[in-house]
């Protein structure tokens, strides 16, 4: 099986045998990459029980559970590192999915589809039309935010950017840590670890 | 198949009404008696919770596949309330197929192929193991002298069976309603012997509305002149009337409103329009009669007293100063728990607060909710999405074990 590059960019911010908490973990690929490559001691929260029983085959524990409501189960700095891999602009609250994170892990590894990338300034400017592959109606962002808005939305959490890496076709940067403005024009998808300020 | 269905096949619906009138009890001169089944006495007297002390204790128990020469591969598989140790295999004193038929044999997620699987009969229920049907040092039946027992003696006396048969530590506990409950006890006493417990629609504690069920139960098998203040086996009587009752009262719980819907809804039993009599007008009296009746046939009244008393008194964060996640600090125990959406019995914001506990105690656990309007039930119905994603952790689980 073929290991996501964005997966393995998360992998690389992960210090050799931290508790990881990935919540929304699908069937626990980037948990078992986690786990096999970072001795992490991996743990994931996720929503449809069919992909966390699928975890579950990969000898991973999950939590079937949903990101808005229940993420009250962790303690405080239950985990060295929260992960919300491309999940948070389909959360109905993501200010209060962010803090309990923070709450959770010292560390948040965020990633996000960027609005701000320069193609979907253009495609909105051009065609009058919300960049999105699918009719706005169907499409599970509830709350497409550029990535400037996420560091507005992480500086009033409490966080701040330790590092963070562009996402394009399949490729990503190496991560910096400073020149965020920039990724604002060109990032496609954004992977930004957060840190407590 | 359901568990609206009758055994045989026969849906629910094409019955008619059943009298509650108690048959007599005309013993099956083919089949055993409890007696004759598979059993250990335990080396040991068992200390109980109440301060007694059980001299000369039976544990009936059935086994399946085969010990490794490591004796690393023990499942340990705890029934419910009603259940017995035929999980796997026909009951032969009752004829009635293997509870379990699912989830454990041969290439089932409980693969008796890889594992060797335990399941006893509880202390206290009347399927072989010592309970209150079970003769006194006297010669009479203990009756209402048996002394009130607790999740925590049951789990005491499988723990005395499972030494007593070599085993030191077990691969994995696992069991559904009380079963779960045992599962819950098993990791909290002897967390170096269990390698994963799999506690499944289940709490930590009897809410006030589970006592509530229970003891509208209780009430009606004392209720039962034939219970005879519980020394009903010495006088040759039965109370099959209030055992009849407490189970349909019971088995209520046991299903969801939607599935009832589904299933009868106000459909009228084999006839057009009501009868504005008190007959079986309704297919659920029809079928919740049937219930009650065809349970007397399999239990002991007060088995069902002591039984569901020992479900009531449950309590398991109570037993550790009143929280929960302190009965499990430092377990090594791989939890993985399931819950099931329709299910009021016990519900799935019980088993959730079981796994705030664990997650709080820093345990390794996991939990699947499924989704499904079978009600408590379910876990003894088809759920392919339960039956794959446990199946998905034991073998994981036993990879981690070596197995």
């Amino acid at each position: 099986m073929s290991v996501r590059a964005d997966h393995l960019a998360i992998a690389s911010r992960v210090p050799q045998g931290a508790r990881v908490l990935d919540v929304g973990c699908g069937d626990g690929a980037l948990l078992a990459l986690l786990r096999d490559e970072r001795g992490a001691d991996a743990r994931g929260l996720e929503i449809d029980s069919d992909e966390a029983g699928l975890a579950l085959s990969r000898g991973l524990s999950v939590v079937q559970g949903n990101a808005e409501t229940d993420l009250d189960i962790f303690p405080d700095d239950g985990f060295d590192v929260a992960i919300l891999s491309k999940a948070i602009q389909q959360m109905r609250r993501p200010a209060q999915v962010l803090a309990e994170l923070k709450r959770i892990a010292p560390r948040v590894i965020v990633s996000f589809r960027n609005y701000g990338h320069w193609p979907r300034r253009l495609a909105l400017l051009t065609t009058g039309r919300m960049p999105s592959r699918r009719s706005w109606y169907h499409a599970e962002t509830l709350h497409p935010c550029t990535c400037a808005d996420m560091l507005d939305l992480a500086r009033e959490t409490g966080l701040q950017v330790a590092a963070a890496a562009q996402v394009s076709g399949g490729r990503v940067t190496s991560f910096r840590s400073s020149g965020f403005a920039g990724l604002n024009w060109a990032a496609d998808e954004v992977i930004a670890e957060f840190e407590r300020a | 198949m359901g568990a609206l269905v009758f055994a045989g096949g026969v849906p629910i619906w094409t019955l008619s009404a059943i009298p509650l009138i108690p048959l007599a009890l005309m013993p099956d001169a083919s089949r055993p008696t409890p007696d004759s089944l598979q059993k250990l006495v335990l080396p040991e007297p068992l200390r109980l919770d109440c301060g007694r002390v059980l001299d000369h204790v039976e544990v009936a128990y059935e086994t399946w596949g085969e010990l490794n020469a490591a004796r690393t591969n023990a499942v340990l598989v705890c029934h419910a309330l009603t259940g017995d140790q035929f999980c796997a295999s026909d009951n032969p004193v009752t004829g009635r197929p293997a509870w379990w038929p699912r989830m454990v044999g041969p290439g089932l997620p409980v693969d008796t192929d890889r594992y060797f699987v335990i399941a006893t009969n509880v202390l206290g229920g009347c399927m072989g193991t010592t309970g209150p049907a079970s003769l006194h040092g006297d010669g009479e039946p203990w009756g209402t002298r048996f002394p009130v027992i607790t999740i925590a003696d049951m789990v005491r006396a499988q723990r005395a069976l499972v030494a007593a048969l070599g085993i030191d530590s077990l691969f994995c506990v696992i069991g559904g309603s009380m079963g779960g409950m045992q599962v819950l006890e098993w990791a909290v006493q002897a967390p170096d012997k269990v390698f994963a417990g799999v506690p499944i629609a289940t709490a930590a504690r009897h809410s006030a509305q589970n006592i509530a069920f229970y003891e509208i139960g209780r009430q009606a098998i004392m209720s039962d002149p034939e219970w005879k203040d519980g020394a009903y086996l010495a006088h040759g009587t039965r109370p099959d009337r209030g055992l009849a009752i407490a189970r349909m009262a019971a088995h209520v719980t046991y299903v969801s409103e939607s599935a009832l819907k589904r299933k009868f809804d106000r459909g009228l039993q084999d006839r057009e329009r009501t009868s504005f009599s008190f007959d079986a007008d309704f297919q659920i009296e029809s079928y919740l009669r049937y219930q009650g009746r065809s349970f007397t046939d399999r239990f002991d009244a007060n088995s069902y007293l002591y039984v569901t008393r020992a479900m009531d008194y449950y309590d398991l964060a109570g037993a550790h100063g009143g929280r929960l996640s302190d009965a499990f600090t430092g377990s090594p125990v791989r939890f993985c728990l399931f819950s099931f959406s329709s299910d009021w019995h016990y519900t799935p914001a019980e088993g959730m607060a079981i796994t705030r506990a664990l997650v709080a105690a820093g345990a390794d656990v996991s939990h699947i909710e499924i989704e499904t309007d079978k009600g408590h039930d379910a876990f003894l119905l088809e759920e392919p999405g339960f039956e794959s994603a446990l199946a998905g952790f034991l073998s994981a689980s036993a990879k981690r074990r070596g197995l």
